[in-house]
C-alpha cells in the first residue's frame, strides 16, 4: 500500500518524459470496491497500473486457523461475495473429502442448483455494472429485475440473500423451501423470455461493441502464465472449466457445454459469461425436476478431524477456479488454510492487458475482467 | 505418465529431491537451492508444466515450507513441489519469470511470512501497510490490538 506522503508526491509532479501519475480508487464507482490502482499515463496512454490492495483485508487466512472446520465455512461466504454458496461449497467438499463424509443425492442436487443460480446471480450484476461502466445505465435495471428473483428464491430457501451459508460438511443446513421448485421454474421461464432484451440492448450495440472489441486482449499463453481461468482465460481459448476437467458433485450426470471463445478481448470475455448463463440455465432445467427425495445431510460425528496431511479442493466459481488449501495436524482446526481466489490471479494481469491502450479503455479491460475486491484481500 | 516416470525424471533433474505419495498428488521436497533450475526444467522440459495454480507458504514452528502446486493445461497432471527453508532467514529464489502469476503471489508470501525471493523485480508489501512490523501468518504472530485468537 502507499503512505500518505507517497500519494500527494505522485499527483502533483510530472515525470521527466511527461508522465502523469493519477491515481484511481480506492473510491472510484467504477472498481466496485476499494480497488486503489495507481495508473503512469503518457498522455493518454497507460504506461504501468499497478494494483495497490489491502483495503478490505480482513485477515480470513489467519482467523480460519482458529475456526473449526464446521466454523470456517461461513467465513468464505465474506470473501467472492457473488458466489458466496459456491466457496462454501468449496470449502464443504474439502472437509468431506477429508474425512470421506457420504453426501445424500438430495444434498448434490440442490447444491448444483444453487451454485448455478449463483453464478447466473453473479453474471447479471457483472452485466448490469460493466454496462453502466461503460455508459449505458438501462441494462443495470433488466439485469437487476432477473437477479432480484434468484435472490428472493435464495431468501426463501436460505434464509440470506447474499451470504447463504446454506452448506454444511455433509449435506445442507435445512431442507428446500416447498415452494423452491415452483420458482426456480418461474424464473427459467422468465429468463428466457428476457434474455433476448441483453441481445438487444447491449449485444448488438453498436457504441458497446466498438468500445469493447479489440480491446484488452490476452493470448491463451499469457493467460495460462497468470494463473487466469474462469471467463477470462476461456475467453482467450483456454479450457478451464473445473465442472468439466475435475467434475464434483453431479456436474458429470449432467450435459452442458464449456463456453470458449478465441478472440481474447472483452468483448470475448462478454460473450462467455452471456452463454454462460444459458448454460447455467441448462443445467437446472436438467436437475430441478430430478431432486430425489431423502435425507438433505448426510451423517457426520459432532466434532470433526481431518486427518493429518494436506487437503486441496477447487471449484468453479463466477470468476474462475476458486482452490482450498489445508494443513492439517489432525485436530479440529486447520494448521494454515490458503484460499486460492480466482480473482487474485485475474489481477495480476490487468497490467500486461491495459498497457499500452488508452486511459478510456481501461474501463472496459477492467470491467471485463470482473475483479470482486473483498475476493482479492481476503 | 505416472508416478514413478515422474520421480524418476525428477531424480535425474535434483538427485537430493524426497517423494511423497500419501497424499492426493505427489509430493516432492527439494532443497531450496536446487529449486529454481528444477522449476525451470519442469516448465520446458518435457513435462511441460505451464500452470501454477497455487504458491503458498506454511508454518511448521520449527521450518517453512515454500508449497507450490504445479499443472498442466495438456495433460492435467498435478505435482507438489515443496521446499524447507530457515525460519530466522527464509530464502529461496523467484520463480516469476517462469510464472508471472508468481508475482503477487510471492509478493504476499513475503509480507506474511517474511521469506525473501531473490530476482525478484518488485519484492514490496503487496496487501499490508508499508510500516507493518511481524510477519501475521506465522505462528508466533501476535497482535495485542486486533484479536485474532479466540
Amino acid at each position: 500500500m502507499y503512505n500518505q506522503t507517497e500519494i500527494l508526491k505522485d499527483t502533483s509532479e510530472l515525470g521527466a518524459d511527461g508522465e502523469l501519475v493519477i491515481n484511481m480508487g480506492p473510491q472510484h464507482p467504477a472498481t466496485h470496491g476499494v480497488l486503489h490502482l495507481v495508473v503512469t499515463l503518457n498522455g493518454e496512454t497507460i504506461k504501468k497500473i499497478e494494483p495497490h490492495l489491502g483495503y478490505i483485508h480482513r485477515s480470513i487466512e489467519k482467523m480460519c486457523e482458529s475456526l473449526t472446520y464446521r466454523q470456517f465455512i461461513y467465513v468464505t461466504s465474506r470473501m467472492d461475495y457473488l458466489s458466496s454458496h459456491i466457496n462454501n461449497l468449496g470449502c464443504a467438499l474439502l472437509v468431506e473429502k477429508g474425512m470421506a463424509i457420504e453426501v445424500p443425492d438430495r444434498a448434490k442436487y440442490v447444491r448444483v442448483i444453487l451454485s448455478e443460480l449463483t453464478r447466473i446471480a453473479s453474471h447479471e450484476l457483472w452485466l448490469g455494472a460493466m454496462a453502466m461502466d461503460l455508459g449505458a445505465f438501462t441494462p443495470f435495471f433488466y439485469a437487476f429485475r432477473e437477479r432480484e428473483m434468484i435472490t428472493d428464491i435464495m431468501e426463501d430457501t436460505c434464509g440470506a440473500r447474499l451470504t447463504m451459508n446454506y452448506i454444511v460438511p455433509g449435506g445442507l443446513m435445512y431442507d428446500i423451501h416447498p415452494d423452491f421448485q415452483k420458482k426456480v421454474k418461474a424464473f427459467i421461464t422468465q429468463f428466457k423470455s428476457k434474455v433476448t432484451e441483453y441481445e438487444d440492448l447491449v449485444t448488438n450495440n453498436v457504441i458497446f461493441q466498438s468500445r469493447t472489441k479489440g480491446v484488452g486482449i490476452l493470448t491463451a499463453e499469457d493467460a495460462i502464465s497468470y494463473g487466469c481461468t474462469g471467463p477470462v482465460a476461456r475467453a482467450s481459448g483456454v479450457s478451464c472449466d473445473i465442472r468439466k476437467l475435475y467434475p464434483y458433485e453431479v456436474y458429470d450426470k449432467v450435459e452442458f457445454d464449456e463456453v470458449l471463445e478465441t478472440a481474447g478481448d472483452s468483448f470475448a470475455r462478454y460473450i462467455v459469461r452471456v452463454k454462460e448463463m444459458n448454460q447455467s440455465i441448462r443445467i437446472i432445467e436438467q436437475l430441478i425436476d430430478n431432486i430425489p427425495e431423502g435425507d438433505f445431510v448426510g451423517k457426520t460425528k459432532n466434532v470433526l478431524k481431518l486427518p493429518k496431511g494436506e487437503f486441496y479442493t477447487r471449484v468453479e466459481t463466477a470468476r474462475g477456479e476458486f482452490g482450498v488449501f489445508v494443513v492439517s495436524e489432525g485436530g479440529t482446526t486447520p494448521h494454515r488454510i490458503k484460499f486460492r481466489s480466482p480473482g487474485f490471479s485475474n489481477l495480476s494481469a490487468l497490467n500486461h492487458i491495459a498497457a499500452g491502450s488508452k486511459i478510456g479503455d481501461l474501463m472496459a479491460s477492467m470491467g471485463t475482467l470482473d475483479l470482486v475486491i473483498p475476493d482479492i484481500d481476503r | 505418465m505416472t508416478n514413478e516416470e515422474i520421480k524418476e525424471y525428477i531424480s535425474t533433474l535434483a538427485p537430493a529431491a524426497t517423494f511423497d505419495e500419501t497424499g492426493e498428488w505427489l509430493n516432492i521436497l527439494v532443497e531450496p537451492t536446487a529449486l529454481k533450475p528444477l522449476m525451470s526444467a519442469l516448465r520446458t522440459g518435457k513435462m511441460q508444466m505451464n500452470y501454477l495454480f497455487c504458491l503458498t507458504c506454511v508454518d511448521f514452528k520449527t521450518h517453512l515450507t515454500m508449497v507450490y502446486h504445479l499443472s498442466a493445461t495438456t495433460h492435467r497432471q498435478s505435482i507438489v513441489i515443496k521446499a524447507n527453508l530457515n525460519r530466522d532467514a527464509p530464502v529461496i529464489e523467484t520463480v516469476c519469470d517462469i510464472w508471472r502469476t508468481a508475482e503477487f503471489l510471492e509478493r504476499e508470501v513475503f509480507e506474511m511470512f517474511g521469506v525473501n525471493f531473490t530476482n525478484h523485480p518488485d519484492l514490496r508489501k503487496l496487501i499490508l501497510e508499508d510500516d507493518f512490523k511481524g510477519f501475521p501468518l506465522r505462528k508466533d504472530f501476535e497482535d495485542p490490538i486486533n484479536m485474532i485468537k479466540l
